[in-house]
């Protein structure tokens, strides 16, 4: 995994709380057996009404994504992250996010950072007032920055210390288990004979 | 200090543990199915690695194959790429799978407690959020992302901060005619859809206690609703009676020392959880959502809210899109509310006491005319079952259509879809915008609310039908008489 450790981009507003995953990315999407090409069902409904926010070309090469509480929840599918990253996005901010999203984002190096909704919200102001602005996520120092002068943002963002550690390192969780080969074979042999097999 | 349950079963898996890192823990049964395995097969293909533990792997086609003429190829030529990829992996890696025309094809989630592979204080993921269902018997059950897929593939294990632990204490016993969907939906309402993060949910109390296995997965498959990362119940006698006897269920002497381990599995009198919701059973009705989001729901009885009673800003915005999207005006009754079709089935509702439920209601009437009735059972064994039962006859002879096994149109990956604008009651899962297909509005209802809504037209419980003394006089008499060979 490519290592992350700041991202600058043009900021999304996206005025929306409970963004599902099938808003995301509906299944009817999700029958590719790849990991790119995504990016043509990225809200997909949505993305139909003119007013809605990535068609106006402001914000259309946009790569930081502010979204209202309870982004990504719903269906565990990855194909919600992916099709954000086939998109161009590299952080996702957000007030509180639906478990696996957030787990699936940190596996897949997308940074979901957990942000107070007062700052969502002068995040949507700001971004609103300046289309196409940036935004800096910085992982390194858990900041998210906005803007300049006495009405610039800065404010921290939550990752947990082991997520933030992998995606500065670019590090894969597969590698990093099987370093601990000798412990799951351990694990192996204490396990009781009634667990079930599904192979005879 | 006691333990909770899940903190018993969680401890029983940490293989490794080290301070500032997720704990590493063992995976007892990986469920896999054609949507969200194919990445990471390939990505094991690509890195050189082969599945660790076939042994404890299962994989089934369910999300996206076609519920009507199951033994032609599928006619939806990428679907049809999907589950051949699934086939190919399964041969290529070792893999037990339950492909379309076996008999134990069907919903991953109903498969599993269906063969007994599903049983208590195991730890069981599939990359599907409804994995939850399998907390019914006192697993930790949840769902993973594709990557975490291919973790437990490549080293069965995953790499989990502990999750906090949370009571669900449910007092009182439920109403007659009112069910588990009813109680989950009463409980997201109250919680909101965020209300669970970061907790395992135990759900206990006395109306838990009175629930049968199948209602306890109804319950625990909705626990991803509020949030939650896993939802279970402590296993009990009724647990034991529904997992005797199963085709992967202990044996002998297995079956001894299973359930010896197994009645150790409940919380202590002295643990303590981080966080507790009281409800009380005996108040709760049949309940609907009106909205799109499983927390948006009320009393069937109750009528669709007025965005001015929300606080003004997102609150308020986002009801008042919603009812913008389902096409309701606040104030509406519930029960005035006109559905086009009723779909019985999903991981949430399709298992035979549902269909048992549902045909209970429909027997004797019909259909409403400008309704469609869609029922498409769990799994093959729930379709034989049922038709066995003369169940399937009852819902065509009724108008209603009986379908072949698969998760259908709860998502609306397969042909079977809601049309633009046209509205469902459904016993699934999800109302999300667009869920059931493009342009779809859903509510979310119980199995008696459905099958009452298919015969009146518009959001029904089974006490706004008339009686039919002579229908019920036939079945009580039907259910003296023993079935042929039943004796046997």
């Amino acid at each position: 995994m490519e290592k992350i450790t700041t991202h600058t981009g043009v900021g999304v507003p996206l005025r929306r709380s409970n963004v599902d995953t099938d808003q995301i990315i509906p299944a009817v999407y999700l029958k590719r057996v790849t990991r790119s090409g995504f990016e043509d069902g990225l809200f997909a409904a949505w993305r139909n009404d003119e007013s809605f926010v990535l068609n106006d070309p402001a914000y259309a090469a946009g790569s930081v994504l502010v979204a209202g509480p309870d982004f990504g929840t719903g269906s565990s599918r990855e194909h919600a992250v992916w099709a954000l990253q086939n998109y161009g996005f590299k952080a996702v901010l957000s007030s509180r996010f639906g478990d696996i999203f957030r787990g699936n984002a940190g596996k897949s190096g997308l940074v979901a950072g957990q942000v107070d909704e007062k700052v969502v919200q002068r995040l949507w102001d700001h971004l609103e007032q300046h289309p196409g602005s940036e935004v800096t996520v910085d992982l390194e120092s858990r900041t998210v920055r906005a803007g300049e002068g006495p009405d610039a943002i800065e404010d921290s963002f939550d990752i947990d210390d082991y997520t933030r550690w992998r995606l500065l390192e670019g590090l894969d969780d597969i590698g990093l288990t099987l370093s601990h080969e000798d412990r799951i074979r351990a694990f192996e042999g204490t396990r009781p004979t009634y667990r079930p097999r599904t192979l005879a | 200090m006691g333990k909770t349950l899940a903190e018993k079963v969680w401890d029983e898996h940490v293989v490794r543990s080290a301070s500032g890192e997720p704990d590493l823990l063992y995976i007892d049964l990986h469920l896999i199915h054609e949507v969200t395995s194919p990445q990471a097969f390939e990505g094991l293909r690509l890195a050189g690695r082969g599945v660790r533990r076939p042994d404890l792997t299962l994989a089934t086609e369910d999300h996206n194959v076609p519920t009507i003429d199951q033994d032609k190829p599928i006619a939806d030529l990428v679907s049809r790429t999907q589950v051949e990829t699934l086939r190919r992996n399964a041969e290529e890696f070792g893999v037990r799978l339950h492909p379309l025309g076996d008999i134990e094809q069907g919903i991953v989630h109903v498969v599993g407690p269906q063969l007994g592979l599903t049983q208590p204080g195991m730890t069981i993921v599939c990359g599907d959020s409804h994995t939850s269902t399998h907390g019914a018997f006192g697993a930790i059950a949840f769902g993973i992302g594709t990557s975490e897929v291919e973790h437990v593939l490549a080293t069965q294990t995953l790499m989990q901060a502990k999750p906090k632990t949370m009571a669900v204490t449910i007092g009182g016993s439920l109403p007659a005619g009112v069910t588990a969907k009813d109680m989950v939906l009463t409980l997201i309402a109250h919680t909101g859809t965020g209300g669970g993060q970061g907790y395992i949910v135990e759900y206990r109390g006395q109306a838990i206690e009175e629930l049968s296995m199948e209602a306890r997965m109804t319950l625990c498959n909705m626990s991803i609703e509020w949030g939650a990362k896993a939802g279970l119940v402590a296993p009990d006698q009724t647990t034991f009676d529904y997992l005797e006897g199963r085709p992967e269920a202990p044996k002998g002497a297995d079956w001894d020392a299973a359930l010896a381990h197994w009645r150790t599995l409940v919380t202590d009198d002295d643990a303590v959880f981080d966080e507790e919701i009281v409800l009380d059973a005996s108040m709760m009705t049949p309940f609907v959502t009106w909205g799109t989001n499983p927390g948006q729901g009320v009393p069937l009885g109750g009528r669709v809210p007025d965005p001015a009673d929300y606080e003004a800003g997102n609150d308020r915005v986002a009801v008042e899109k919603a009812l913008e999207y389902m096409g309701l005006r606040a104030g509406t009754t519930m029960r005035d509310v006109e559905v086009d079709t009723v779909f019985v089935g999903s991981c949430t509702n399709g298992r035979i006491e549902d269909l048992r439920v549902a045909a209970e209601i429909i027997e004797g009437r019909t259909v409403d005319e400008n309704t469609r009735l869609l029922v498409v059972p769990g799994s093959v064994r729930v379709r034989l079952q049922a038709e066995d039962e003369g169940l399937d006859v009852i819902f065509k002879e009724a108008g209603g259509e009986w379908r072949g096994a698969g998760c259908s149109m709860c998502l609306g990956m397969n042909p079977d879809q809601l049309a633009p604008g046209e509205r469902s009651a459904s016993t699934s899962n999800r109302n999300f915008e667009g869920r059931q297909g493009k342009g779809g509005r859903t509510h979310l209802v119980s199995v008696p609310v459905a099958a009452a809504t298919a015969i009146r037209g518009t959001l029904s419980s089974p006490s706004d039908l008339p009686r039919l003394p002579l229908v019920e006089e036939a079945r009580q008499r039907r259910l003296e008489t023993p079935h042929d060979g039943e004796e046997a």
